[in-house]
């Protein structure tokens, strides 16, 4: 039990430092180390799990605490969130404290005026690769765009949600969708 | 919407506050998303931080390694009161979700099946991007001048239409912006 603590920990703190725009980008990575490597779970697990993690709260990369918890119980889910999240949290907490350190001071001011549009492009372009990356539908795209425009008119963000939840469920149990 | 005109200073945030906000987005974030639910919480509702403040941590949370809301929350909480203020902000981040993730895996375990679940999620997720939308347009509304914009639309040229490598871009981008910020900085003093 112990060595499978120390063997997750070693899968994911080299993970997280490499995981540049978070759990997509080691998705392959998790699976080939978890099945392959390890054989901690089989591969029709690992689909099953990240179904699981789609529809819980929380960033995708989540996934990692199922596969931790497939392998050593809470204590690996736990051994392999925490080796995920926390060395780039670190590193994070670095570039932060130096960026604090500056106060409000003119070059502070002029960099955070300069990633603004860089961000508004950045939120777009995610905006963009997750509504196509779900093989999403024209259902999908108009539930996008009215969400969207429901919030731009002051609507809540959670009775927004919860209205869709219910609509799709709706549905759902209509037969109108499905796969 | 709840549009109180405060004054932009930054009231002071408490680490409970901290902790009890986070813990809220954590819940909150199905699909993505997460920067429109924080900006309004952290902006709009609270005016922790100044709207380019914010985006500088969008920035940064994206360039850096790590699940994105993750990193912006941390940036978020460091930014209002250090690293205790930004271990509040991780823990209502991942603290609740985690616990959650494990019930369904406890529920999995014991053979409960999740067919079906995908196109409703499908769904909710759409929502949750709504969010994400929203906020790059409120934010894009305070772009001043054709120069920013045209960075807003290359950024989102680049990675999102012709899916380029994102760190290369920032790294191309991010000085020519900040350089062009700096110029008409120094032109109107």
């Amino acid at each position: 039990m112990p060595d499978r603590i120390l063997a997750l920990l070693a899968v994911f703190a080299p993970l997280s430092l490499v995981s540049l725009g978070g759990g997509p980008s080691v998705f392959a990575e998790m699976q080939r180390q978890g099945v392959e490597v390890h054989g901690w779970l089989t591969a029709a697990q690992f689909v099953d799990l990240f179904a699981i993690s789609r529809a819980a709260p929380g960033p995708g990369s989540l996934i990692a605490a199922l596969i931790g918890w497939e392998a050593a119980g809470f204590w690996g889910a736990l051994a392999a969130a925490l080796g995920l999240y926390v060395p780039s949290s670190c590193l994070l907490l670095l570039v932060g404290h130096w960026w604090r350190r500056r106060g409000d001071s003119p070059l502070r001011r002029v960099i955070e005026r300069g990633l603004a549009p860089i961000a508004v492009g950045l939120i777009f372009a995610g905006v963009y690769t997750l509504i196509r990356a779900d093989g999403a539908g024209w259902l999908e795209v108009a539930t996008l765009l009215v969400c969207t425009l429901a919030l731009w008119r002051g609507a809540s963000p959670y009775l927004v949600m919860g209205v869709v939840a219910l609509l799709y469920t709706g549905l759902l149990q209509g037969g109108a969708i499905g796969r | 919407m709840p549009e109180t005109p405060l004054p932009p200073a930054a009231p002071q945030a408490g680490l409970g506050e901290i902790l009890r906000v986070f813990t809220s987005l954590g819940m909150a974030s199905f699909g993505g998303g997460l920067a429109g639910w924080m900006h309004r919480e952290v902006v709009e509702k609270r005016r922790w931080l100044s709207e380019e403040g914010f985006l500088a941590g969008v920035a940064l949370g994206q360039v850096l390694p790590g699940a994105n809301s993750v990193n912006l929350a941390l940036y978020i909480g460091q930014q209002l009161r250090g690293v205790p203020g930004a271990a509040a902000a991780f823990l209502g981040m991942l603290g609740p979700p985690f616990l959650f993730i494990l019930g369904l895996a406890l529920l999995y375990g014991w053979g409960v099946g999740f067919a079906g679940m995908g196109v409703v999620l499908g769904g909710v997720a759409a929502a949750g991007l709504a969010n994400s939308a929203y906020t790059g347009l409120r934010t894009a509304r305070h772009l001043r001048g054709l120069g920013p914009w045209a960075v807003a639309a290359g950024t989102f040229a680049a990675i999102g239409l012709l899916r380029l490598p994102m760190i290369p871009v920032v790294l191309v981008a991010a000085p020519a912006s900040i350089g062009l910020a700096w110029w008409r900085e120094t032109r109107r003093a």
